[in-house]
C-alpha cells in the first residue's frame, strides 16, 4: 500500500467553459503537513472544491487520487465518508439545523455506525470548551447569527469531532483576530499526528506556528509554480509573489 | 460529468385518509341551495325559530353578494351541486360503543379515540354534517368547563350561543359566511369559566366522507377572563372526483386575562374546495396563539383572523403551508390592532414542490385607537422545483401613533451551496435536502401537538433520482 494520501495528478477543472485549474500536481503522504499559497484568483479555493467533489466544477483532465484509488467520479459524501474533510473559508448558514444535531449526524453518516448520544454530547462539550466556545452553541442553528470567528471554531470544532485523515483548510484563519487564529491554530494542531494530513490555505504565518511544516507549494494561475520548505513562507512573506512570477518569466 | 440530478419531496402519504366509506346517511338535501332547501335543514335540525329565521336572512344575503373577486380561480364550484346537508345514520354519543361501526372504524384509524386516552381532555368527532361523538372528562365538567356540539349547545347553553353566534363572522362578511349562516351544521362548542385552566387539549376531528358534499361546522368557543385552553381541530376527507365544500365558521372570545391557543391540522383531499373563516376577539391582556397546517384540498383561501380589542392583547400566528402538484393554497394572517399597547406576532412558512401554489397573504391594520401598536411579520417560502410557486402579499394599513411595526419575507430555493455543505460532512444529498427542509419548517413544527409534529416530518421523505457525478 502506499503511504501516499492524496496524489494529483496534472489536474484540469473549472466551471462551465472557464478552465480554473491547468494541469496541477500534488502528492501528500500520510501525517505530512503542506501549505498552498498563491495570490487572489489563482486557484486555491477551486482545488479544494475540487477535491472535496463540489458539483459546479468539471474535471476535465487528470487524476485525484486518495489512498492508491480514484476519487474522481466519487460523490462528495462518499470522499467524506473515505476521510476528506474541508474547512469553509464561508460557512454555510442552515437554519433549523443545530450545530450539534450536524455533528452527530454527520459522525453517523460518516462512521456508518449509531453514535451514542452520552459520550456524545460529553465529548461535544470538552471539544468547545478547547476552542473556547460556550456549550450553547451546541444547540443553535448552524452558523446563524455566528461571527466569522465562531463560524470558523464551528469548523475546527467539526474537524476534531469528526477526525478525517485528511483536513483541507481554506483560509481558516482569514478575518480572525490574534486570539482567535491562537485558538483555531492550536485546534489544528491537536488534530495532526502521525496519521492525519492537512492541506492549509492561508494568507497568514500565525496559524502555522504550532505546527511543523513538511511541504510550501506556490500556486499560480491553476498550477503549482513553486515548491520547497518551510522556508518559503517566509520568502514569500517578505518579497511577494511577483518576484516568482519574474523568475518563472526568465525560465 | 454530473448528470442532471432531480429530486423531490413525496408527497403526504394520504392512503390512510382516502379510504372511504360506503354512504349510509340518513338522509341527504336535495343539492343546490334554495329557501326549500335551508327550511328543510333547519327542520331537521330542530332550530328554535330565531335560528331558522336567521338561516332564511343569511340565505337572502348569499344571494345577493358577488363572489370575492381576487384570490385563487374557484369557479370549478358549482353551488347547484353540492349537498348542504348529509346526516349520517347515527345519534351523537357519549361512549364509541355507540357510534356505529363504519364511522367508528373511520375514526380508529385516524387514531382519535387512541389520542383521547393519552392525551386530550375531551374529543368531538363530526362526520359528514352531524357530531357524532363528543365527550369530556369529568374532572373539567366539575368545573362548569363545556365541550359539546353546537345542536345540543343551542338546546342547553342557548343564551350563550345567541349572544355570541356569527356576531364575529356576520354572515354579510362575504359570500361564504352568508353560506355558512343559511346551512351550517355541526362543529364544537366550548365555554370556559372564568379563571379555569383547561391543561389538556381538547380536539375536534371533522370527517367529510360523502361525495359532492359541504361541510359547514361552527365552532364557538369563549374562554371567559383568566381562562386557559387549549383547542385543537384536525379535518380530513377521501377522495373523490367531484368538487367537495368546506365552508366553516370559527369564531373564538379570549377574554380579560385569559389565554387560548387553537391548533389546526388540515388535511383535506385535493378535491377540496377549503373555504374557511376563523375570527378571534381579544380582550385586555387576553392572549391568542394560532398553530395552522395546510397540507390538503385542491384550493384553500385561509386567513385567521385576530382583532386586538382590549389594551395588551397579544397575539401569536405560527403557520406552515405545503403546496403539492394541482393545489393552490393562499394562506395567511390577519391582524387589527384595536386598541392600545397590543402586539402580534405572525410567522409561517411555505412550501411548493411539483407544480403546486402556495401563496402567502396577510392583512395587518393599526387603527388609530391603537397607539403603541406592535407587529412583527416574518414570511418564508421556500420552492422545491421551477414548475412551482410561490407568493407572498402583505399589505399594512397603519394609522395608530407610535407603531412598531416589522416585515420580513424571503422566497427561496434550497441552496446548492447548502447541500455541498452538508455531503461535505459526509451525508447524502437526498438526506442533506430533507434536513434542509425539516430545518425551514421547524420553527413551526416545534409548535405542533407532537402527533401533528411527526407527521409533518413525515411529509418532508425525499426521494432521489439520478446521481450527483
Amino acid at each position: 500500500m502506499s503511504d501516499k494520501l492524496l496524489e494529483i495528478k496534472d489536474l484540469h477543472a473549472g466551471v462551465e467553459d472557464k478552465e480554473i485549474l491547468k494541469g496541477l500536481s500534488l502528492s501528500i503522504g500520510k501525517g505530512e503537513v503542506h501549505v498552498i499559497l498563491g495570490p487572489n484568483g489563482s486557484g486555491k479555493s477551486t482545488l479544494m472544491n475540487v477535491i472535496m467533489g463540489h458539483p459546479k466544477y468539471e474535471v476535465t483532465g487528470g487524476s485525484l487520487d486518495f489512498e492508491g484509488e480514484s476519487i474522481k467520479e466519487l460523490p462528495t459524501f462518499e470522499r467524506a465518508r473515505r476521510g476528506l474533510f474541508l474547512s469553509f473559508q464561508t460557512p454555510e448558514e442552515i437554519p433549523g439545523i443545530t450545530l450539534g444535531t450536524m455533528i452527530r449526524t454527520s459522525m453517523q453518516a460518516v462512521s456508518g455506525k449509531k453514535v451514542k448520544l452520552l459520550p456524545f454530547r460529553k465529548e461535544l462539550k470538552a471539544r468547545l470548551e478547547e476552542l473556547k466556545m460556550k456549550p450553547e452553541y451546541a444547540e443553535r442553528y448552524l452558523n446563524v447569527g455566528f461571527s466569522g470567528g465562531e463560524k470558523k471554531r464551528a469548523e475546527i470544532l467539526q474537524l476534531l469531532m469528526l477526525n478525517p485523515k485528511l483536513a483541507l483548510l481554506d483560509e481558516t484563519d482569514s478575518g480572525l483576530d490574534v486570539d482567535a487564529v491562537q485558538i483555531v491554530s492550536e485546534g489544528v494542531a491537536k488534530f495532526h499526528n502521525d496519521e492525519n494530513s492537512c492541506i492549509i490555505i492561508t494568507h497568514n504565518t500565525r496559524i502555522l506556528e504550532k505546527l511543523k511544516v513538511d511541504r510550501v507549494h506556490v500556486l499560480m494561475n491553476g498550477k503549482i509554480v513553486e515548491e520547497g520548505g518551510p522556508e518559503l513562507v517566509d520568502e514569500i512573506n517578505r518579497r511577494g509573489f511577483t518576484h516568482i512570477l519574474d523568475a518563472q518569466e526568465q525560465k | 460529468m454530473a448528470e442532471k440530478k432531480k429530486t423531490y419531496i413525496e408527497d403526504i402519504e394520504r392512503t390512510l385518509y382516502d379510504i372511504r366509506n360506503e354512504d349510509h346517511s340518513l338522509y341527504k338535501s336535495k343539492s343546490g341551495l334554495t329557501e326549500e332547501v335551508v327550511l328543510d335543514i333547519s327542520k331537521r335540525k330542530h332550530d328554535p325559530q330565531w335560528m331558522t329565521d336567521f338561516r332564511l336572512k343569511s340565505l337572502a344575503i348569499y344571494n345577493q353578494m358577488a363572489l370575492p373577486t381576487w384570490g385563487p380561480d374557484i369557479s370549478s364550484l358549482n353551488m347547484d351541486e353540492i349537498v348542504t346537508y348529509v346526516q349520517p345514520d347515527a345519534k351523537m354519543a357519549g361512549s364509541w360503543k355507540d357510534v356505529p361501526t363504519d364511522i367508528k372504524d373511520t375514526f380508529d384509524r385516524l387514531g382519535i379515540p387512541d389520542a383521547e386516552q393519552k392525551s386530550l381532555s375531551g374529543v368531538g368527532a363530526q362526520y359528514d354534517s352531524e357530531v357524532v361523538y363528543h365527550s369530556l372528562q369529568q374532572n373539567m365538567a366539575d368545573q362548569g368547563v363545556i365541550y359539546t356540539d353546537m345542536e345540543t349547545a343551542i338546546r342547553e347553553h342557548e343564551d350563550i350561543v345567541k349572544e355570541y353566534f356569527m356576531t364575529l363572522i356576520p354572515p354579510k362578511d362575504h359570500k361564504f359566511a352568508a353560506l355558512h349562516g343559511a346551512v351550517w351544521s355541526g362543529g364544537s362548542f366550548v365555554y370556559v369559566p372564568e379563571n379555569v385552566h383547561v391543561d389538556i387539549p381538547l380536539q375536534s376531528y371533522f370527517r367529510l366522507n360523502a361525495a359532492g358534499a359541504g361541510q359547514f361546522e361552527h365552532t364557538l368557543i369563549i374562554v371567559e377572563p383568566g381562562a386557559s385552553l387549549h383547542f385543537i381541530e384536525g379535518c380530513s376527507a377521501p377522495k373523490y372526483n367531484v368538487t367537495n365544500l368546506h365552508a366553516g365558521a370559527v369564531e373564538l372570545f379570549v377574554k380579560e386575562g385569559a389565554r387560548l391557543r387553537y391548533s389546526t391540522i388540515e388535511n383535506w383531499s385535493r378535491n377540496m374546495m377549503n373555504l374557511n373563516t376563523k375570527r378571534a376577539l381579544v380582550e385586555k391582556d387576553g392572549i391568542m396563539e394560532w398553530v395552522s397546517g395546510s397540507f390538503g384540498s385542491h384550493v384553500s383561501c385561509l386567513y385567521p383572523c385576530t382583532i386586538l380589542h382590549g389594551e395588551h392583547a397579544r397575539c401569536e400566528f405560527t403557520g406552515v403551508t405545503f403546496a403539492a402538484k394541482g393545489q393552490d393554497l393562499d394562506t395567511g394572517a390577519s391582524v387589527i390592532h384595536a386598541a392600545p399597547h397590543t402586539s402580534a406576532n405572525i410567522n409561517t412558512r411555505t412550501i411548493s414542490k411539483d407544480g403546486g401554489k402556495a401563496t402567502y397573504r396577510s392583512a395587518v391594520k393599526v387603527t388609530k385607537n391603537a397607539p403603541y401598536a406592535q407587529c412583527s411579520v416574518n414570511c418564508e417560502s421556500l420552492m422545491l422545483d421551477n414548475a412551482s410557486r410561490s407568493d407572498t402579499l402583505p399589505t399594512m394599513d397603519v394609522e395608530g401613533d407610535e407603531a412598531n411595526i416589522g416585515h420580513e419575507a424571503k422566497i427561496g430555493r434550497i441552496s446548492d451551496e447548502a447541500i455541498f455543505y452538508l455531503t461535505s460532512r459526509g451525508i447524502e444529498e437526498k438526506e442533506a435536502r430533507a434536513m434542509i427542509v425539516r430545518g425551514f419548517v421547524e420553527p413551526i413544527a416545534k409548535e405542533l401537538p407532537l402527533e401533528y409534529a411527526v407527521e409533518m416530518n413525515n411529509l418532508v421523505n425525499i426521494e432521489l433520482e439520478g446521481t450527483m457525478g
